[in-house]
Order: structure tokens, then sequence, then C-alpha cells
């Protein structure tokens, strides 16, 4: 068992960074506040991976829950939309 | 200013989206045969993450001028030059190969 940070519940938010390199958090969604649903187990680096190596040690993987409206400026759906992105721990922050 | 790297488009205005299916040309599923057998766990050559890095890395103009296994061969072929398992020698003398047997079977009309 790895160790995990988060937990179903959690409020979070996803860290407004911007580096270069290979990176599967989408931009968008860089700095948005979220709930995390649940953890998906632990994977290989893929920002490691893209570059040839192994992606050790594995990084926590969860689903993590935005509300459309939080999103998107100026968001025409119903209040209740939301969206549901899978985030590396490391892109997570802790969110009071 | 943030900086979006030019792939990562999700949330931009992207037009019309194409809903119709269409089959895959021959090449094309050669392509794909090629990049599997590449990152099979006996071989591991390839890793998707590469070849998805190596998409990002093609640039904005290549990018958008490339369709999808178009740009699934560049990063592969790329990845295969890094990697030191083709020299670029090799890889032109191919091209030229393929090139000269397109033109006679051309020329020939078969």
């Amino acid at each position: 068992m790895s160790e995990t940070k988060y937990q179903a519940g959690d409020a979070v938010k996803v860290r407004a960074a911007f580096p270069p390199g290979h990176v599967r958090t989408p931009h968008f969604i860089r700095g948005c506040d979220g709930v995390v649903t649940q953890y998906v187990g632990s994977h290989p680096n893929p920002e490691e991976l893209a570059y040839g190596r192994d992606g050790m040690p594995k990084k926590p993987l969860y689903r993590v829950k935005f509300n459309q409206a939080d999103v998107w400026p100026n968001y025409e759906g119903p209040a209740k939309d939301t969206m549901v992105i899978d985030i590396y721990e490391h892109w997570l922050e802790k969110n009071q | 200013m943030t900086i979006r790297r030019h792939h990562d488009m999700g949330g931009l205005d992207a037009g019309a989206v194409e809903q119709t299916e269409h089959d895959y040309a021959i090449w094309e599923k050669r392509v794909d045969a090629i990049v599997k057998v590449l990152s099979t766990p006996e071989r591991k050559i390839l890793s998707t993450d590469e070849l998805r890095r190596g998409i990002e890395e093609l640039g904005p103009g290549v990018y958008d001028n490339l369709n999808y296994y178009e740009r699934w061969i560049s990063s592969a072929t790329n990845l295969l030059l890094e990697k030191g398992v083709i020299t670029v020698d090799e890889l032109g003398a191919k091209m030229a190969d393929v090139e000269a047997r397109w033109q006679k079977d051309r020329d020939t009309g078969s």
C-alpha cells in the first residue's frame, strides 16, 4: 500500500503551475477548486515516462470533480453540471 | 501570462465536429501496428508517454497540418532516431527505395 495524501470528499485546488515538459494535467483546470471523489491507484509518473525514464516512484492518482460553472467563465448550462478529471497527487493542494 | 502548450487545447474553440465514421487507410493501420509492436512489454522501445511527448513537440504548425496517424509516425520516427534504433542515413535510404518503387509502379501503370 502506498501512502496517499487525500481521500474521497477532500476539497483540493489544482496547482496553478505551468512548467515545460509533458504534463497530463489540462491547462484549463490549473488553479481550479474541486473535490476528490476516488483514489484510483498509484502509477509510474508520466512526466518521467515521457522522457524514457522508469517513472518511479509511482504517483497516487485521483478522480477530482469540478463544477462546470467554476471552470468556464461564461458557463450557460445547468448549475449542477460537473466534470471529473484524473489528476496526480503532486498537482493537487489542500483546499480549506 | 500562463504558458499553454499547443496540444493542450481543451476549452478552446474547435469548430464543427465531424460526426461521420470513416475507415482507416492501410498505412494508418500499419502505423498503429508498428507503434504497438515497438511498445510491447518484451521490447519497450517506445512508451505511450514518449509517443505523446514527441507529438507535443512537433510544434504548432506541424501539429495542425498533420492528421492523427501522421503525428504518430512523425513522433515514433523521431524517437527511433533519438534512441539510435535507426539512423538518419538508413531512414533516408529506405525512403528513397520506397519512393523509387512507387514511381516505377506508377510509370508501369500497375
